[in-house]
């Protein structure tokens, strides 16, 4: 068993029993709530004539099903309006702070939380969503539950769980111009497999990392998901504490001071144990893409498809159905296939620092002609920043369509959904079938830039040769 | 299900069966999210496999949940990394509603398989070779009783016991009837007190 690492250290202090099952009883320290996942553990408090035991630790938002064109009320679509309805009653009832679209605040409850200074090192953040690992990027313990284990942490601020490994992945070097945390977590989902992260806790450190922003670790964090482990996280360093300083729920002065010698405590001692130690070369590493239907059929941008039959036997099914309804053939490269939409967004790659990356790559250009390109940013006030500085009139001048914030195309439950057929070029996180709206849809996974340069060209597209691209084109 | 009381055990499950082959079925395969615009799991069952099951007009597809020789079973047997994606509860409720009460797989997603847990459905786990011989046992035999054992950590049909797994906190959860963690952990409310102020952030 793992020893030392920051995961045995935050777990420690959350402990509050063990449970007859044998499973730990462990303390909530932050509460994230949306409205897909929340009404029915709402309507289980209820049954049970329940009150939230810990409204102060808890905090909601609503990005699932909002709409991101037209947001007056009531919604055009009588059940997205009746979800938002129950979330507005369901936390008036219990004092719960609620950012809803009026303040200025609302967003993916991914985004929101860490742009807040919600989300602090060594405290333990669970969510109704999968994608809660996120918030893991800050050095919290963070992962995502059932509505039924949302009913727990409402009625008890505990939820029940089992302590798991700890997988140590060290990505080491220096990336490449045009390589980003997203081909690095493509790459890493890729190599371990889909479910190669069950049991596991990842924990991300290496030069690498370390040099990465918030948003780039974020981004790491999120998509520990797709590689199977419930949670990832890179320790907390002066990265991390300068992004924290100044933002709404973080204290200044001696209390800062306080909170970030805690924040240095749980930090994974130098000879800390690990249940298991990967090594990624990020030397090594060009801009990915996926050629399926899972997160962890990706591919380098330059690298051939591969042959099912070249497979280890039990993916070779996989592959086959997934070539099939992605429309590709072996032996070609991904760059060229053409795209029908573009987006960007998602709680992987909807922050500032994203959506500046992918405006340096738009700037001076126009989205083909037969593609439609969005861009929905993460938050409202990451969407106020980017207007600050412009970037809406960078994805606006060339052709993007400029939303308002929310999950959107990511998952397809509000009207923003791939139509028939359409391949969407996506800075989400899932290529899953019907993911997108549509069961016919067809999902290409990839970072910002590289969504930015498929919506220039048409294409799915290496973003370090656009220029060259457009020049043969011409 | 009373806050007080204990919940029942599942100590057994027995069924006919119904086998969905593949590996790494995930929670948008199992409920499309466009089916959960709800604010109650009520009725998700009809939703089960929705778009694999139905085409753009309704029409029934392939599907072992469309043949009617399954209807009415209550044992699904599934590959590797089954429920792996979002955290939706909706899709084990979809299942449950569907008329599954337990499932046997080479593996299953974590989130999957505790949001199962806190329903009651064990997640059994057998062996990649046994799994696909249930599943071609169920085909030929749509109506044949298939015996999930939890507490023995078995799967029996026919002439056969498949040494099975259950999660040790799963099992003892499901077994002695304690699976309903709101109860039991609201119990310790004073404990939890006490954790909460031994945290440095709680008091800012």
């Amino acid at each position: 068993m793992s020893e030392n690492t920051l995961y045995d250290k935050v777990w420690d202090r959350h402990e509050v029993t063990e449970l007859p099952t044998g499973q730990t009883q462990l303390f909530v320290g932050l509460h994230l709530i949306h409205e897909v996942t929340s009404p029915q553990a709402f309507g289980m408090l209820r049954e049970r004539d329940l009150d939230v035991a810990y409204p102060e630790r808890t905090y909601a938002t609503v990005d699932h099903i909002v709409p991101t064109a037209d947001q007056s009320r009531p919604y055009s679509d009588d059940a997205a309006e009746e979800m938002m309805s129950e979330l507005e009653e369901n936390v008036r009832a219990a004092n719960i702070d609620f950012a809803d679209p009026t303040t200025g605040r609302q967003g993916i409850v991914h985004v929101v939380g860490p742009e807040q200074g919600l989300t602090q090192p060594g405290m333990t953040i669970v969510c109704g969503d999968s994608h809660t690992a996120t918030h893991g990027a800050f050095g919290a313990l963070a992962f995502g539950i059932g509505t039924s284990q949302i009913r727990d942490v409402l009625a008890t601020g505990c939820v029940a769980m089992e302590k798991q490994k700890v997988r140590r992945i060290e990505v080491t070097g220096e990336l490449d111009e045009g390589v980003t945390p997203k081909d690095v977590i493509l790459q890493v989902i890729r190599k371990l497999g889909t479910d190669g992260g069950v049991g596991y806790v990842y924990e991300y450190g290496g030069e690498a990392i370390r040099d990465m922003d918030m948003a780039g670790r974020m981004s790491i964090c999120n998509m520990s998901i797709e590689g199977g482990a419930r949670a990832g996280y890179v320790n907390p360093d002066e990265t991390t504490y300068e992004y924290l300083e100044g933002r709404d729920r973080i204290p200044d002065g001696e209390e800062f001071e306080e909170l970030k010698s805690y924040w240095e405590s749980i930090t994974s001692d130098a000879d800390a144990d690990y249940d298991d130690v990967v090594e990624i070369d990020g030397d090594e590493l060009e801009p990915t893409v996926t050629w399926g239907t899972t997160p962890g059929q990706g591919i380098g941008i330059s690298e051939e498809i591969p042959a099912p039959e070249d497979l280890p036997e039990d993916k070779q099914d996989t592959a086959r159905s997934a070539q099939e309804h992605m429309d590709v053939e072996p032996g070609d490269t991904m760059a060229g296939y053409p795209i029908d939409v573009a987006f960007l967004g998602s709680c992987t790659n909807a922050r500032l620092p994203d959506l500046r990356e992918a405006a340096e790559v738009v700037k001076g250009h126009e989205v083909h002609d037969s593609v439609r390109a969005m861009v929905v940013p993460g938050s409202q006030r990451v969407k106020a920043a980017a207007e600050a500085e412009g970037l809406d009139e960078v994805f606006k001048e060339a052709g993007f369509d400029w939303r308002g914030a929310g999950c959107s195309m990511c998952l397809g439950m509000n009207e923003d959904q791939l139509v028939g057929d359409e391949r969407c070029a996506s800075s989400s996180n899932r290529n899953f079938v019907g993911r997108q709206g549509s069961k016919d849809g067809r999902t290409v996974l990839m970072s910002p830039p590289m969504v930015a340069a498929a919506a220039v060209t048409g294409e799915v597209t290496d973003v370090r040769e656009l220029e060259r691209f457009e020049e043969v084109r011409a | 299900m009373s806050d007080d009381g204990p919940a029942e055990t599942v100590e057994y499950v027995s069924g006919t069966g119904v086998p969905v082959r593949g590996n790494d079925i995930d929670t948008d395969q199992i409920i499309p999210a466009r089916f959960m615009k709800v604010v109650t799991f009520d009725g998700l069952g009809e939703f089960a496999f929705f778009d694999v099951r139905f085409d753009d007009d309704d029409n029934q597809k392939d599907h072992p949940f469309n043949e009617d020789h399954f209807q009415g079973a209550s044992v699904l047997a599934v590959n590797s990394n089954f429920g792996c994606g979002s955290s939706r509860e909706h899709a084990p409720q979809a299942l449950m509603r569907w008329g599954i009460d337990a499932i046997v797989g080479e593996s299953f997603a974590e989130i999957f398989a505790g949001n199962c847990l806190a329903l009651g459905i064990p997640t059994v786990t057998a062996s990649q070779e046994d799994v696909e011989a249930l599943q071609d046992y169920i085909d030929e035999h749509p109506d044949e009783e298939i015996e999930v054992d939890v507490e023995n950590e078995e799967v029996r049909y026919g002439d056969t016991v498949v040494d099975a797994e259950v999660d040790d906190a799963q099992r003892r959860a499901l077994v002695e009837g304690v699976w309903d963690t709101t109860a039991l952990m609201r119990s310790n409310a004073d404990t939890v007190r006490e954790t909460a102020a031994s945290l440095p952030y709680t008091d800012v």
